[in-house]
């Protein structure tokens, strides 16, 4: 296996552009003094990796479950679903006098998101071959399901708690939610320290359920504790920045390509570091470089959303 | 030895194997034939733990197969379905180094590399060991796959099938592979088989199933018989012995 010459060539220049693109957004443009610009910018910017880390990652590990380049936690409704959960506990957890620690209420939330997640495959999988099939068309319905709920318990709840809800929870990039960071930087850590170290049995997954049993995989578990990772990630990116939806396809394909190779060592490097350039350098070309006035996530989301037709295209025709 | 106790599969309200006990001795090669639907890959798939059971047991020289580690019976036991089907681009000694990950965990030494070449070379893959699954054939492709359970270098080998999409050639090479590892290597090989003349040629016992039971087993000689045979499929069925092998007719009867 191994990377061939021209493959070595594009993940080094990925890798010059991830760099530049982490030093250019803290360096581009400073007019004020540069305590405020590290801590401004530097929150931002950590927030941004963190993001790139957990979208791509998590994308990744759950294309090789479900040996598909089209599928996604996102496209599954996993963001969503975090969103529920969050809207749905929040008046919960206020109750319980938690409504002043947002990280605690966070790492409930991850918790609760996690345990959801394990129950839905322990019901899903059952001991039937079909069971990760039918996984993904159950996840197709619930996204839409999870949409709406997220809709509906946003209109139920009293105004008050709407207010505060609207005004806390739903994170985007113009208003990244800094309060968890730290514990969001924990659980990415963990979670893809987790993942690295699975990346040989990821490799055998590739191969599908019954070679990997045959290698001696232990697939119900294997594939039950690195979904869970992969929501507890999808988690981390929702609460900091809200949902996006073609982010993490976008950067595993590109990686895919660039590392030209299935070898999670390469592609989990890889992909971290395209959504990294894709993030953190189209934030600071559109932004800072273009000083264009276009949300920079829309153009991101965009073009994920014009591969992904693609990618439909190309698996009809075939 | 393998030993299955009243094993049983159920789909929702239909049986698909029922009852079924036998025993595979150690060494030889063990031929399961019968109709289609008559669970043949279904038993075999309980055996190597790949289909849960419902009801019944397996052990595999005492282990159970569903309570014993899954890197521990890997080392011991190897299975290889029909459609082995990959989207993947890797070349076939990628997908032949696979078979010793339950012995390196991916992490390949210089005695898995012996393996490896020893494997390719076994199924005369050498010259294709650096294209890609996608360039090859239906047949070399599947004697890719073999020469990664081969490499695998477990006691017991379970192939279903193997001689499906395969031409007569490949389909003789293959069989007479599979009765080199069980002469030279010790292996124990159990084959699900479509045509009984091979099972004839080949095997040192067949095991005959029908509507999910056990239906006969024995050797060559004790199965390949024209009463038996033609139970098993329900259409007239003749043995002949020709050149000391028992060849089964019956494409054109009456």
């Amino acid at each position: 296996m191994g990377l061939t010459t021209a493959a070595r060539w594009r993940l080094l220049l990925v890798a010059v552009l991830a760099v530049l693109s982490i030093v250019g957004f803290m360096t581009w443009n400073v007019q004020s003094d540069w305590a405020f610009i590290i801590e401004y910018r530097g929150s931002r910017l950590l927030a941004m990796l963190l993001v790139a880390v957990a979208m791509g990652v998590s994308t990744l590990v759950f294309q090789t479950l479900t040996h598909s380049r089209i599928l996604t936690p996102s496209l599954m409704g996993f963001d969503v679903l975090y969103v529920l959960v969050h809207a749905l506990g929040l008046a919960f957890w206020a109750r319980l006098g938690l409504g002043s620690m947002p990280a605690v209420v966070f790492v409930l939330d991850v918790l609760l998101m996690a345990g959801i997640a394990l129950v839905l495959f322990r019901l899903l999988f059952g001991d039937s071959v079909r069971g990760l099939h039918l996984l993904i068309l159950l996840g197709m319905l619930g996204g839409l399901l999870f949409r709406e709920l997220t809709e509906l318990a946003l209109r139920v709840l009293d105004p008050t708690e709407f207010s505060i809800q609207s005004g806390r929870s739903i994170a985007s990039f113009s208003r990244i939610n800094l309060s968890l960071l730290w514990v969001a930087l924990v659980l990415t850590l963990g979670c893809v320290t987790l993942v690295f170290t699975q990346r040989r049995r990821l490799d055998v997954l590739n191969l599908g359920r019954d070679v990997a049993i045959n290698l001696g995989v232990s697939y119900r578990r294997t594939v039950t504790l690195l979904l869970v990772v992969a929501s507890v990630l999808v988690s981390v990116s929702t609460a900091l920045v809200g949902p996006m939806l073609f982010f993490g396809l976008l950067a595993t394909n590109l990686a895919y390509w660039i590392s030209g190779t299935h070898q999670h060592s390469w592609t989990l490097v890889t992909t971290v570091l395209v959504a990294v350039v894709c993030l953190v350098g189209g934030q600071l070309l559109v932004e800072q470089i273009l000083q264009s006035r276009l949300p920079f996530v829309m153009l991101l989301e965009l073009c994920g959303g014009v591969l992904f037709i693609l990618l439909l295209l190309r698996g009809v025709r075939e | 030895m393998i030993e299955a106790k009243t094993l049983s599969k159920r789909y929702n309200e239909r049986l698909v194997v029922q009852d079924v006990s036998l025993q595979i001795p150690r060494g030889g090669v063990t031929a399961i034939i019968g109709p289609n639907g008559a669970g043949k890959s279904t038993l075999l798939s309980m055996i190597s733990r790949l289909t849960p059971m419902s009801a019944g047991s397996v052990e595999i020289d005492g282990m159970d197969v569903t309570r014993t580690p899954g890197p521990e019976l890997a080392k011991r036991l190897s299975i290889l379905r029909q459609h082995n089907q990959t989207s993947l681009r890797l070349s076939v000694r990628d997908l032949v180094a696979f078979g010793r990950f339950p012995h390196s965990g991916g992490r390949l030494t210089a005695e898995d590399q012996h393996h490896i070449d020893e494997a390719l070379d076994y199924l005369s893959l050498n010259e294709f060991q650096d294209r890609h699954l996608d360039e090859l054939s239906g047949g070399q492709r599947q004697r890719a796959y073999v020469a990664m359970v081969m490499c695998q270098d477990t006691d017991y080998v379970l192939l279903d099938e193997p001689l499906n999409n395969i031409d007569m050639r490949f389909a003789v090479d293959m069989m007479q592979l599979l009765r080199r590892a069980a002469d030279e290597k010790g292996k124990t090989v159990v084959v699900v088989l479509h045509d009984i003349n091979f099972a004839s040629c080949y095997s040192d016992h067949i095991i005959a199933m029908r509507g999910g039971k056990l239906a006969w087993q024995g050797t060559p000689d004790e199965v390949m018989r024209d009463e038996i045979l033609s139970e098993l499929y329900e259409i007239p069925m003749q043995v002949h012995e020709l050149n000391g092998q028992r060849i089964c007719v019956y494409f054109r009867m009456g």
